[in-house]
């Protein structure tokens, strides 16, 4: 019992600490000193970064559901409608799931090994010895440069997965490019494109700071490294998926509702 | 900004005023409590040696001196303000009072030598005009002027140390807190790490709270002062005799202070434990 007590207590513990690092790293945006250069440098390495897995993965993804999908249709001679069902998974669910997915893989190891490091290493306490906080530091910078990126680079996974999807329909199931691309925009409405965007603002938020408090938080040298790295990764792909299924119902009834 | 020596020697603060207090402070991990109630204070321009074993809190003292770790009970007052007590943002300002170097140097590995001892400047947003003389004399000081712009992993294990010192000393804080400076090194580089302290200590009058497990490293700060003027260090002929800042041992034990006194008491004492240093 007691062991299931500490657990317990050790659990509510990490939560509320995660909860307080994703708080400051937002309530820092407000007051001074802002750190412009760092939001910028992680812009590149995360946004800049990711774009080659991004459009390599986006394209393939695009073209494997035509693959998929209109061979489905065929059986029933609605091949046309191939564009449409693309294009609005790729918007809704594919674009901002997958690229979150990969930007976790690539980008919450990546912050928490380098923040993991620079704890094993006491950078982080000489960065406080020096006045300096490192949640205004470190962590803000980081959540803001996902919270931009990751939206344009879900746009961008969106279009090249269009365009993979184009390739595939015009080489494949012989549909005009054109009719292709008249589908899938026309079937696209405000509520598909919000959907689609509140959930990479989320998973950005997700990765950074998943990322960010595995990385403070490492215990036990290298080894802990290495192990924060592993947690970020899986950490933060498990509440992407999560939320992804809390979001979509939220969104559907918005949209239902609203739109 | 010229960091030379003649001067900073007239505005050396006066011996007297406590500038560390520790009254009664206790801390404790998952695996018990290291710190058992540790009274101790230093005064202004003194240098105080916590000697002891691994694992006895030297450098849980010092971190908790700066404000990097909290006590679980008692009260530590640095500069006459509760830093035991006060919100990390508050904190903050008070740090830019220490300088803390650290056991392994804790450079910034992304930046360049230059970078690191520049750092606290960029963050008080001092004039990028006047930042780059200012590092260079720093520089100067420590004797790696010819490493502004190599990155710490080129430099060599001593070197890093006296980067973390010039580091620490950029803004001139009138405190420094040492973490086993010399721990790992032959002993010419540690000489001349010391050498720099004991420059830091009588040039800058700084007060230093020195954490080693090396019995030669307190008693080179006892028995040699720097002399300005000619620029040497020199050995004390006798303690009345010395213009240096007074130097006082704390030997840790068990979580508590076991002796506290000067070297001359420490190196009279017929105590077993202590005779263990000595020999």
């Amino acid at each position: 019992m007691e062991v299931l007590q500490d657990l317990a207590k050790t659990n509510i513990l990490k939560v509320q600490n995660y909860s307080k690092l994703s708080y400051h790293s937002l309530t820092n945006l407000a007051t001074g000193p802002r750190y412009g250069q760092d939001t910028l440098d992680q812009m590149d390495v995360i946004g800049v970064g990711s774009l080659p897995i991004v459009l390599l993965s986006g394209f393939f993804i695009g073209a494997v559901m035509v693959l998929q999908t209109g061979t489905q249709f065929e059986r029933f001679g609605q091949a046309s409608l191939t564009g449409d069902i693309v294009s609005l998974a790729l918007v809704r669910e594919l674009g901002p799931s997958i690229t979150g997915l990969l930007v976790a893989g690539r980008c919450s190891s990546g912050i928490a090994s380098e923040l993991g490091s620079m704890v094993v290493t006491e950078q982080v306490d000489a960065m406080r010895a020096m006045g300096t906080d490192p949640s205004r530091k470190l962590v803000t910078p980081r959540v803001l440069a996902t919270l931009i990126t990751l939206p344009l680079l879900t746009t961008i996974s969106v279009f090249v997965g269009l365009l993979g999807g184009m390739v595939a329909s015009v080489l494949s199931l012989r549909i005009n490019a054109t009719t292709f691309w008249e589908r899938a925009i026309k079937i696209l409405e405000f509520s598909d494109i919000m959907q689609g965007f509140s959930k990479t603002v989320v998973f950005a938020f997700l990765i950074a700071t998943v990322g960010c408090y595995q990385g403070l938080n490492v215990r036990g040298g290298t080894q802990g490294v290495g192990r924060a790295t592993t947690q970020a990764v899986v950490v933060a792909s498990v509440l992407i998926i999560v939320s992804d299924t809390f979001l979509t119902k939220i969104a559907l009834y918005l949209a239902d509702k609203f739109f | 900004m010229a960091l030379s020596s003649s001067s900073l020697t007239t505005s050396l603060p006066t011996v007297g005023q406590p500038a560390i207090e520790f009254n009664n402070v206790r801390l404790g991990f998952d695996e018990g409590e290291i710190l058992r109630g540790v009274t101790f204070s230093a005064q202004e321009r003194e240098t105080v040696i916590l000697l002891g074993e691994t694992g006895t809190g030297k450098t849980l003292l010092l971190k908790l001196a700066s404000g990097l770790l909290r006590p679980d009970s008692g009260t530590i007052r640095v500069l006459g303000k509760d830093v035991s007590g006060i919100p990390e943002s508050e904190l903050l300002g008070i740090r830019r009072e220490i300088g803390f170097v650290f056991q392994e140097g804790a450079l910034f590995d992304s930046l360049t030598v230059g970078e690191n001892v520049a750092y606290r400047l960029h963050e008080d947003g001092v004039d990028p005009e006047e930042i780059e003389p200012r590092v260079s004399e720093v520089l100067r000081f420590v004797e790696l002027a010819h490493t502004f712009d190599l990155f710490p992993s080129d430099l060599s294990g001593g070197m890093r140390r006296r980067v973390s010192i010039a580091r620490a000393l950029i803004t001139r804080p009138p405190i420094v807190l040492y973490d086993s400076p010399t721990a790992g090194l032959d002993p010419i580089t540690s000489q001349t790490i010391i050498s720099l302290i004991l420059r830091l200590r009588d040039v800058y009058g700084v007060t230093a709270l020195l954490a080693t497990h090396r019995l030669q490293d307190g008693f080179a700060l006892a028995n040699f002062h720097f002399d300005p003027q000619s620029k040497k260090v020199r050995r004390d002929s006798s303690p009345e005799s010395s213009n240096a800042a007074p130097t006082r041992f704390l030997v840790l034990r068990a979580g508590k202070i076991y002796f506290e006194g000067t070297p001359d008491e420490l190196m009279k004492s017929r105590d077993p434990y202590l005779q263990r240093f000595l020999i």
